[in-house]
């Protein structure tokens, strides 16, 4: 496809990712948002994929309106079933009935349920892709409990080598770096397969490159790749309806 | 549970809340007037509303106000109280223009802080000023006005370029040593609460619910704007001090309930008596982050630095800015401002300016907007 031949890509390993975790990690200074936009949009332009969006942090209005810019329309992808919207906004794991340990049960749940019925359909989505945004907020719908939320992530790993779905997870690094046992983070770099890092330039703020992004692909059974390369460094800047990514001072 | 939310634990909402596709003050696509807007809204790019800040600068500077159904959050300074006065701004502006305010603060009488309010400064040299700014841009033509005075001119070509009656309209200059008249404070659609003996959040988290869905009781058209401002939401002296996940916890509904009405919420807190990582979570949560940064008294350094310095009350620095509905960052030409009383009564913000440098010690300087100074990690210009 003519758009996965930018950097991204090239450090994805020229395709999307299948049966892998891809750990996305911002912070304060520079949202990594953009990248899970790009990857849902890439995502959804296969031929048969199905997504299933986990959104603690905007609505879908924010969502289709990102997308539609970019030129992909969310509302009719749900409508044809291909995306599994889960708006959940005001999600809380704890209930007055259940503990946050049911809460995560029920809504793991529905993720498998969602994508073994995507995957039995008499049109079989040959790419499932689970996106979670964010982390952070899952942290504090379990009121702060690490180990629910783990167990939660370990599960939805487990199912991806299962039924070959993907992971991709959006998360806050810079809430981690500053404590002294980052546990979560350990755990998260451990499962991922693709860590995608964006973070500010060193030089401060600037109006054309908005960031750098470190994209670190642990795959080694790859093939094609010759050199084997693992770590990719480069530059970014988003704009309404792409980004563009590029090697510093190499920006046209 | 595609949508409408998960479990909740919380109190049900209201059912006259209701899902609004877009801003509901988008205006109809036949008859975009100003009129069919509530007062104090106004409609920036992307269609997106906004509301006054209460601060003329500080709107420029967000490229329109505070966005609607936003979190904006401000990091107070531990030395000094300046963030009183974006709230006391804030909340003067949304009671000039009749909308609807709620307070939370952490002392016993809340009440108290709507007499510290402003109250707005009435024009009336702006014919005046009008005149003299036509003949001072014919004359910049042909001058080369010296780096350091630009800033004069740059104050009055500001004044000017606001429609005249749009500004006084949507934005208010507010005279800080005049508080705002009796009979607007005794208005029903103010409500002040105090977080200090509360144990946990929940009191105030129904309270935000209900004044936001008395926002949107006249269901879509003309719905009121609502403000929610919450001073120092963490401080040692609530209640609920200790529990970080349930302050978390009450953000994130907060965000949501703003996120589904036409609320604005502005929330200061001491970033300094959290830890490190749920201060960091909390600055995740902001949709607009601003922090704002104390003077200190007699500092020799700084006043070689800059000028102007013995006018400054404080610094205020701009972190993120709330974007709707884009995922383009809003990158600023200078994200540090100097908080200054003009005529010693209206707030102004200025952008920085580094002051000329003796020639010996070879430091080069610039305009505001991009230099690397000897206190390079504590501002930046």
């Amino acid at each position: 496809m003519a758009e996965l031949c930018d950097l991204l890509a090239e450090a994805m390993g020229h395709s999307l990712p299948v049966g892998k975790v891809v750990l996305i990690g911002d912070c304060v200074e520079t949202s990594g948002a953009f990248v899970l936009h790009l990857l849902l949009k890439r995502c959804l332009s296969l031929d048969s994929s199905f997504v299933v969006f986990v959104a603690l942090s905007h609505p879908f209005s924010h969502y289709d309106r990102i997308l539609r810019k970019m030129g992909c329309n969310l509302s009719a992808q749900k409508k044809n079933g291909n995306l599994h919207f889960l708006e959940l906004l005001d999600f809380s794991a704890r209930s007055k009935e259940n503990s946050v340990d049911d809460g995560f049960c029920k809504l793991y749940n529905e993720i498998r349920k969602s994508v073994e019925a995507a995957r039995s359909k008499d049109t079989k989505a040959s790419c499932v892709y689970i996106m979670i945004d964010d982390i952070s907020l899952l942290e504090i719908a379990a009121d702060g409990s690490e180990n629910d939320v783990l167990n939660f992530l370990h599960y939805c790993s487990t199912l991806t080598s299962e039924t070959d779905c993907s992971l991709i997870i959006l998360n806050h690094e810079d809430v981690y770096s500053s404590e002294d046992a980052p546990r979560l983070l350990a755990h998260l770099q451990h499962l991922s397969d693709i860590e995608i890092r964006a973070a500010p330039l060193n030089t401060g703020l600037a109006a054309d490159v908005h960031g750098q992004l470190t994209v670190i692909n642990k795959g080694l059974l790859n093939d094609d790749r010759r050199s084997g390369r693992r770590i990719w460094n480069f530059q970014f800047k988003v704009k309404e309806n792409s980004v563009e990514f590029f090697y510093p001072g190499s920006q046209h | 549970m595609a949508t409408g939310g998960g479990q909740q634990a919380r109190p049900t909402r209201p059912s006259s809340f209701s899902r609004v596709s877009s801003s509901s003050f988008s205006p109809a696509s036949s008859s975009s007037t100003s009129t069919s807007l509530p007062p104090g809204v106004r409609i920036g790019a992307n269609g997106a509303a906004f509301v006054s800040s209460g601060i003329p600068d500080l709107d420029r500077i967000l490229g329109g106000g505070f966005l609607v159904r936003s979190v904006v959050m401000v990091m107070e300074d531990a030395d000094a109280p300046h963030h009183l006065l974006l709230l006391r701004n804030f909340m003067s502006q949304g009671i000039v223009h009749g909308q609807s305010v709620l307070f939370a603060g952490p002392t016993k009488e809340p009440r108290s802080f709507l007499g510290t309010l402003p109250s707005p400064v009435v024009q009336k040299e702006g014919l005046k000023i009008k005149h003299d700014v036509s003949d001072v841009q014919d004359k910049e033509k042909g001058l080369r006005i010296a780096w350091q005075y630009k800033k004069y001119f740059g104050e009055l070509t500001a004044v000017d370029s606001h429609n005249r009656d749009k500004k006084q309209e949507y934005s208010s200059d507010f005279d800080l040593r005049k508080p705002l008249e009796r009979q607007l404070l005794n208005s029903q659609n103010i409500e002040c609460i105090s977080t200090q003996d509360a144990f946990d959040l929940s009191k105030l988290q129904n309270h935000c619910l209900t004044f936001v869905s008395k926002l949107s009781l006249k269901d879509g058209i003309n719905s009121n704007a609502g403000r929610i401002a919450i001073q120092s939401l963490c401080a040692p002296q609530c209640g609920y001090f200790e529990k970080d996940w349930d302050m978390l916890s009450f953000i994130r509904s907060l965000r949501a309930t703003v996120q589904s009405s036409n609320a604005v919420a502005v929330i200061t807190f001491p970033a300094s008596v959290l830890s490190n990582s749920i201060s960091k979570r909390w600055q995740h949560l902001a949709d607009t982050l601003l922090s704002v940064r104390a003077i200190p008294d007699e500092d020799k350094d700084l006043a070689k630095l800059l000028t102007g310095y013995q006018d400054m009350l404080g610094f205020l620095h701009v972190h993120k800015v709330a974007q709707f509905n884009s995922q383009v960052p809003v990158i600023l030409d200078a994200s540090t401002y100097s908080l200054k009383l003009q005529k010693r009564k209206s707030l102004v913000l200025e952008r920085l300016n580094q002051a000329p440098v003796e020639g010996s010690s070879g430091v080069s300087y610039a305009t505001s907007g991009s230099c690397s100074s000897s206190k390079g990690s504590l501002l930046d210009f």
